[in-house]
């Protein structure tokens, strides 16, 4: 069980270990999706790479339509 | 300086189309497809926002054809300079290009463009390496200051965001036209496509709508209406119209005093 | 793009050809537009059958941009030494003129009768010779008249950058450099000497706009090429400047050639119309540029000439070395044909409809601490 803010909000997450289990677990499609981990940006190739771990700040953010 | 004869060229990157949509307020998806593939456009704006993990399916944007169009994500949301290189840079990372349409709008009612922040912010990305098209009041000034930092183009707004007023600012956007050293392209309160036309006979060389287009009632009608006026106005622009201003007289004549100049 | 480079890449053909076949209504609707691609057409035969319209139209432009102001100079020489020898000059190297340089103090006294005659603008002209009269000459000249008078101009030698920042700081606003004639052969003609690099005199006035003058003085010697080409090529000049160096104004002058006895005899002498031609076709393409009429112009003609476009104006000028002290012997660069004092150039002025202004923009209000003077 690890404590991780994603999009401003505390959560409790357990059985993801990194970035691309996170959004599995969450159902968060990966297309059109940019993920910030502690400020730096997670290069779309390397979700499945790049671990989580208690305490981060996660930023889950995707184009939508605008001006 | 009028519509060059040819493509719009934005970074080096040339367009047929003169007209940019945005994706923002459409009744649905498929609509916006249709509205922009009736629209010609090749160039489309997007913004950036968190996903909503109570409905992480949003599939807005999943029926935009990315083969067809360029991308050109906003900045939208950013208060302040430090907000939207943040969200540039994000932007930069989902799409992988470095375009930028760069937004800073901090009062909400208007959303008019803070201009001190945005040219601080188009400052820092130009240098970051983006190509940053900055959307601003339609200051003459501020334009040149926006080019001289090296940005792509100017977008200066015709009216507030949304407000369909058409050129409430022409005679400010003229004076960018006639002073511009990048491509001006006039963004936000086009409500009519007579407004586009207008804009650009004046001598802009594109026009960005939105707001115009998805909510009207045939929003691919409406699309396919800005399209024919953007080239209406091009062409127009193109046929060298003749000034309607007023002959000045004066009242004894000026130069009867050459009468009898002899070369 | 450096403006020499937009000058080459122009299609001289394809503006004929387009002057030639401009129709009457054509020409009419270029002249009520007056947008920069009408340039062409506000220079053509065509147009002059319009001259009338178009001198109504300057003069009501003129007075909705610049109100009913002129603006009074005085240009003061520092210096005829000249390794150029320039074919159409009076201070060419091989004429046998009386050479002299004056010295800070003497510079001072001549600005003295200046001040005392009303003139706040003046022009500092010099030859160019950097072994008799240097950029540290001219700086010591400019920073000691810079506390006196609100508006100090450089005519003189093209120099760099550095210099030109130098200028600036100790107080000097507006450049002004002729390029003579914009017909390349030509020029290679007219100059031997530095002055006959071209390229390097049109990249001069680049590097002034670099520093940022406040006023950037372009300016063609009218006789030497046909008068429409040299408009036009003036302007386009002036327009580069104006849209790459937004922060400055920018400044039209087109002294006229006369023949003179013995001297040089100007290949295309421009007429009193040509003249008048281009001062209300220069001032309809451009609404806020300076236009400036010298002394080489005669009396009646230059009040004749000044609602329809003029905003600066010479008087009383002295074209020889020290001439306001004295008649001096070291000669004249040029005849002045308007030999009128300037007070009743003044007056001239003002019974024409005009104001004339001694004092425009205050220098000291610019910025924030004094010129920097020499040795400080």
């Amino acid at each position: 069980m690890i404590r991780i803010s994603i999009n401003g909000e505390a959560h409790e997450i357990s059985g993801a270990a990194t970035v691309g289990e996170l959004l599995t677990l969450l159902n968060v499609p990966p297309a059109n999706l940019v993920v910030e981990r502690n400020g730096d940006v997670v290069a779309p190739g390397r979700l499945a790479q790049t671990p989580i771990a208690d305490g981060d700040v996660i930023e889950l953010v995707r184009f939508v339509g605008g001006g | 300086m009028p519509a060059e004869h040819g493509p719009l060229v934005i970074a080096g990157v040339e367009f047929a189309s003169r007209l940019l949509v945005g994706t923002g307020k459409f009744p649905d998806p498929r609509v916006m497809a249709a509205a922009l593939d009736a629209s010609g456009t090749q160039l489309v704006t997007a913004a950036l926002r968190r996903v909503d993990l109570q409905n992480p399916h949003d599939p807005t944007l999943s029926h935009l054809d990315l083969t067809k169009y360029r991308l050109l994500p906003n900045t939208s949301g950013a208060r302040d300079a430090d907000e939207a290189v943040r969200l540039a840079r994000l932007a930069r990372a989902a799409t992988g290009n470095n375009w930028i349409k760069l937004e800073v709008t901090p009062e909400p009612t208007y959303l008019l463009p803070d201009p001190v922040e945005t040219l601080k912010a188009a400052e820092r990305l130009v240098q970051d390496g983006f190509v940053v098209l900055p959307y601003m009041n339609a200051d003459p000034i501020l334009a040149r200051r926006l080019a001289d930092v090296g940005c792509a183009t100017v977008m200066p707004l015709a009216a507030p965001i949304g407000s369909a007023r058409g050129l409430r600012t022409r005679d400010q956007i003229e004076i960018i036209i006639a002073q511009a050293t990048v491509p001006v392209v006039v963004d936000a309160g086009l409500g009519l496509p007579s407004h586009a036309a207008e804009a650009m006979e004046m001598g802009a060389d594109a026009v960005l709508v939105n707001t115009a287009i998805a909510i009207a009632d045939d929003p691919v009608q409406m699309a396919r209406a800005f399209k024919l006026a953007a080239e209406a106005g091009v062409l127009a622009r193109l046929a060298g119209a003749a000034e309607t201003t007023a002959h000045a007289r004066a009242s004894s004549p000026l130069t009867g005093f050459l009468r009898n100049d002899t070369p | 793009m450096t403006f020499a480079d937009k000058l080459r890449a122009v299609d001289w053909r394809e503006i004929r050809a387009r002057q030639n076949a401009a129709t009457r209504d054509q020409t009419a609707a270029a002249i009520r537009r007056a947008n920069p691609n009408d340039l062409p057409l506000l220079f053509a035969r065509a147009a002059d059958e319009f001259l009338e319209e178009m001198a109504a139209r300057a003069a009501a432009l003129t007075v909705r941009r610049f109100g009913k102001v002129v603006q009074l100079y005085a240009p003061l020489y520092l210096s005829n030494y000249c390794v150029n020898d320039c074919v159409y000059c009076g201070f060419a190297r091989s004429r046998h003129v009386v050479r002299r340089r004056l010295s800070v103090d003497e510079a001072l006294a001549e600005a003295d009768v200046l001040w005392r005659e009303g003139f706040r603008h003046i022009l500092l002209v010099s030859g160019e010779a950097p072994g008799a009269f240097s950029v540290d000459d001219l700086e010591a000249v400019a920073s000691a008249l810079a506390g006196r008078f609100s508006g100090i101009g450089i005519e003189v030698f093209p120099t760099d950058i550095g210099a030109y920042r130098r200028l600036e700081q100790v107080g000097v606003d507006s450049l002004t450099l002729y390029q003579e004639t914009y017909d390349r052969e030509l020029y290679a003609t007219l100059h031997n000497g530095p002055k006959a690099d071209f390229d390097a005199r049109l990249a001069a006035m680049e590097a002034g706009g670099e520093t940022g003058f406040r006023t950037l003085g372009v300016g063609a010697l009218l006789g030497l090429a046909n008068w429409r080409d040299e408009a036009l090529a003036l302007a386009l000049h002036g327009q580069y400047l104006q849209k790459r160096f937004w922060r400055s104004r920018v400044a039209f002058s087109f002294p006229r050639l006369r023949p003179a006895a013995g001297g040089f005899a100007p290949p295309q002498p421009a007429s009193d119309r040509d003249l008048t031609h281009m001062i209300v076709a220069l001032r309809l393409a451009f609404p806020d540029a300076e236009i400036v009429i010298s002394t080489r112009e005669p009396a009646a003609l230059r009040d004749r000439l000044a609602p329809l476009g003029v905003t600066r104006m010479s008087a009383g000028s002295k074209t020889s070395v020290g001439g306001y002290q004295a008649e001096s012997a070291s000669g004249d660069q040029f005849a002045v044909h308007d030999a009128r004092s300037p007070a009743e150039v003044a007056s001239a002025i003002a019974a024409a409809g005009k104001e004339p202004v001694w004092k425009d923009f205050d220098e000291g209000l610019r910025r924030e601490e004094p010129p920097r003077k020499l040795g400080e």
